[in-house]
């Protein structure tokens, strides 16, 4: 009870590879590529979850300045807002030669 | 010393957000359902920054993430006329391959946070001084600071990659190039 | 109940926000006066609105349902709450029900950070001005998915009109806000700080409202922030995506009733709410006129008597037009209905007058002022100036302010740090 009590590092790991999963689950079974890009918005979502509780985990043993988790969570939401703008701008010119927005119907480079 | 139970309540409301924002962002026919409940799943995770005494992370969140990006995608979505593939397949072929494949992958992640390793474990003491009143300075010294900043390149680098991105964006949704 | 005097007592007593003090019960308490105030304060502005706007295009406004129309907007309420609450036809009901809670939260989530005086914000978070900007900028998607779920044209041009236009301006607000920012690191250490109260400090310490801050800078940042405010909250002259003449009211054409009295509601919250950033930000937030040149008790008492006599003002005018309403037996009851009033306001500024609420009240009380002078200059802009086409709207906020706002950044920051940049120059000629 105490361990479900006492939130630690631990709880906002697992809840972060909750998260993770959920996102690749999202990018393997879609077909729909606006809700592919929104699960690879969850996984870098957790994977940002994860570094912000080590950076308090790494806190807690090198003093209060010691933030460098949270300065790459703010890149990597950098990196994400540019991502998600190229991508979906590709996906807009995918969706102006096709008329699809299924991942699986741009397969003209099949055999 | 007890924690306190305010936290603990916090946590799971905002976990349970995450997850069943989570579970309706891959699960919804409807883009804009998806996109709404992707937001819900933001703002939840804005506030468990700032339950990790990370105000600074959390305001860019909401700023970027939920006031930005979301927006984009949703004029992507009402751009693109989606209505037809409302009722198509949802799901592709090889869902059972993916969900086995997360289902491994999960398993890993199951094995690795039960073991601790050589008897360190994850628990953050309690007598730790909560500082949130100097983070946004903390942060600026580590990008920043002439001799205590370690991050400038980095940030110079991610201007950078912006300057792509725009370009990049633009170019690609152009109609005549 | 003398426990709970003495509780409610050693409370005012404190020197802390509710949030920093970890106080559960106190901030549940601030949020509902400020959900009680914001309700009342919009109330006030619908009437004030329609008198305003009426006497400025010369004819006189709600005159019938109270004396001098002052309860048009109680009336107002009714009706909107009592209207038949209509769903379009092949709207998507979800997203439909959704986008106005989305913008009232967007709205309302803004007032936990608002210093109305040195303890007076519901919390005080290190990132104050950045937690604002961002929340106001949710209001965005509400709107974005009202236009969309309404399935139909007018109001999907609107939104996204509205849209582009609110993410236009905010760039440019963004860029102002930066500006006085920097101003706020001008002190001794050359820290600044982001939160609201901390930016009120600074100028309490620099002992200069940052309007006048570095002259001209601190008044084109101010000037370009009241500009792309007005065009942040879809009020004339930026009212393009929602006034009637032009896409029958736009994003909010479809809802009716009490959703439609939502969108209201959060649109003079968001005026409000950017209204006391400017005021925080640039006109001193809660500092009385002169803190620091006028000290001493006897200035303090006179200024602390500007409450009191603000509503003996409005409680004199209403007794003069009291006085002035016809004699005529079907006027009796409004009559008594104004005199009534009067009273009622005279009472108020009593008790302003009595020594421990006027000196509790006076960091409350200028705050409200300055927003209040913001407000009439929202009333004064859209009885004046004639609207903005789409086109040049989105021409002056990417062409006009954001260069601006560049330009005064980098300057600012020039003047910011001449100090720091004259020694250098000086280290690497020597």
């Amino acid at each position: 009870m105490n361990t479900l009590l006492h939130i630690s590092t631990l709880h906002y790991l697992v809840l972060g590879a909750a998260l993770f999963l959920l996102g690749i689950i999202g990018v393997l079974t879609r077909r729909n590529v606006v809700i592919v890009l929104m699960s690879i918005e969850l996984i870098l979502n957790a994977v940002n979850l994860n570094l912000v509780a080590f950076s308090r985990y790494w806190q807690s043993i090198h003093g209060a300045s010691a933030l460098h988790g949270q300065v790459f969570a703010i890149f990597v939401i950098t990196d994400a807002a540019a991502e998600a703008a190229v991508g979906l701008g590709i996906l807009i010119a995918f969706f102006r030669n096709k008329e699809t927005v299924n991942v699986d119907e741009v397969n003209l480079l099949k055999w | 010393m007890n924690p306190p139970v305010a936290t603990a309540f916090f946590f799971y409301l905002l976990a349970a957000t995450m997850i069943i924002g989570g579970i309706l962002v891959i699960t919804r026919k409807n883009a804009v359902h998806s996109a709404l409940a992707l937001i819900t799943a933001l703002l939840a995770q804005a506030a468990l920054y700032l339950m990790l005494y990370a105000p600074f992370v959390a305001g860019v969140q909401i700023i970027l993430y939920a006031g930005g990006i979301m927006v984009l995608f949703l004029f992507v979505i009402m751009l693109i006329s989606i209505e037809r593939n409302m009722k198509e397949r949802q799901f592709n072929k090889q869902w059972l391959v993916g969900i086995v494949a997360a289902a491994a992958l999960g398993a890993l992640f199951v094995t690795v946070y039960t073991k601790t390793s050589r008897g360190v474990s994850l628990f953050i003491e309690g007598r730790m001084s909560y500082g949130e009143s100097q983070n946004t300075q903390m942060i600026a010294n580590l990008l920043f600071d002439r001799r205590a900043g370690m991050y400038m390149f980095a940030f110079e680098i991610a201007s950078l990659l912006l300057l792509v991105a725009i370009i990049g964006a633009v170019v690609m949704a152009k109609k005549r190039i | 109940m003398h426990a709970i005097v003495e509780y409610i007592s050693s409370y005012l007593q404190s020197n802390q926000t509710p949030g920093a003090a970890g106080n559960f019960v106190w901030a549940t308490i601030y949020i509902l006066l400020v959900f009680v105030g914001l309700s009342i304060a919009v109330i006030c502005m619908n009437w004030l609105e329609r008198k305003i706007l009426a006497h400025m295009q010369v004819r006189l406004g709600p005159m019938r349902v109270g004396p001098h129309g002052l309860l048009q907007p109680i009336a107002d309420a009714l009706k909107l709450l009592l209207k038949e609450d209509i769903i379009p036809a092949e709207a998507d009901a979800t997203v439909f029900w959704i986008a106005p809670f989305i913008v009232v939260l967007a709205a309302f989530t803004v007032f936990v950070v608002v210093p109305f005086g040195p303890t007076h914000a519901i919390t005080d978070m290190n990132i104050g001005i950045l937690f604002m900007l961002g929340v106001s900028s949710l209001a965005v998607l509400g709107i974005v998915t009202a236009g969309w779920a309404s399935n139909s044209h007018y109001p999907l041009i609107g939104a996204l009109r509205s849209s582009a236009q609110m993410v236009s301006y905010e760039v440019a607000m963004g860029l102002a806000v930066v500006s006085a920012i920097m101003m706020t690191s001008a002190n001794a250490e050359g820290t600044g700080t982001l939160s609201m109260i901390g930016i009120v400090q600074a100028q309490l310490e620099q002992h200069e409202w940052f309007l006048f801050k570095y002259f001209p800078l601190g008044i084109v940042a101010f000037g370009i922030f009241a500009i792309a405010m007005v065009a942040e909250t879809n009020r004339a002259p930026f009212d393009l995506p929602e006034a009637e003449s032009e896409l029958t009211a736009g994003f909010h054409t479809e809802y009716s009733g009490f959703r439609w009295s939502l969108f209201f509601l959060a649109e003079y919250s968001a005026m409000i709410a950017v209204s006391s950033i400017a005021v925080t930000l640039w006109l001193g937030g809660w500092l009385r006129p002169f803190p620091n040149a006028l000290t001493g008790p006897t200035w303090d008492l006179v200024f602390s008597l500007f409450p009191g006599l603000t509503f003996l003002f409005l409680a004199a005018l209403c007794f003069y037009s009291t006085v002035r309403m016809p004699k005529h037996p079907l006027f009796r009851i409004q009559t008594m209905g104004l005199a009534g009033f009067g009273v009622v306001l005279a009472l108020i500024a009593a008790i302003l007058f009595w020594g421990p609420a006027r000196v509790r009240v006076q960091d409350i009380y200028w705050f409200s002022a300055k927003v209040a002078g913001f407000m009439y200059l929202y009333i004064w802009y859209r009885g004046t100036f004639p609207r903005y086409r789409f086109d040049q709207l989105m021409k002056v906020g990417w062409k006009v302010l954001l260069p601006t706002g560049l330009a005064l950044l980098i300057l600012t920051a020039i003047v910011g740090m001449r100090t720091e940049i004259l020694s250098m120059f000086q280290e690497g000629l020597r």
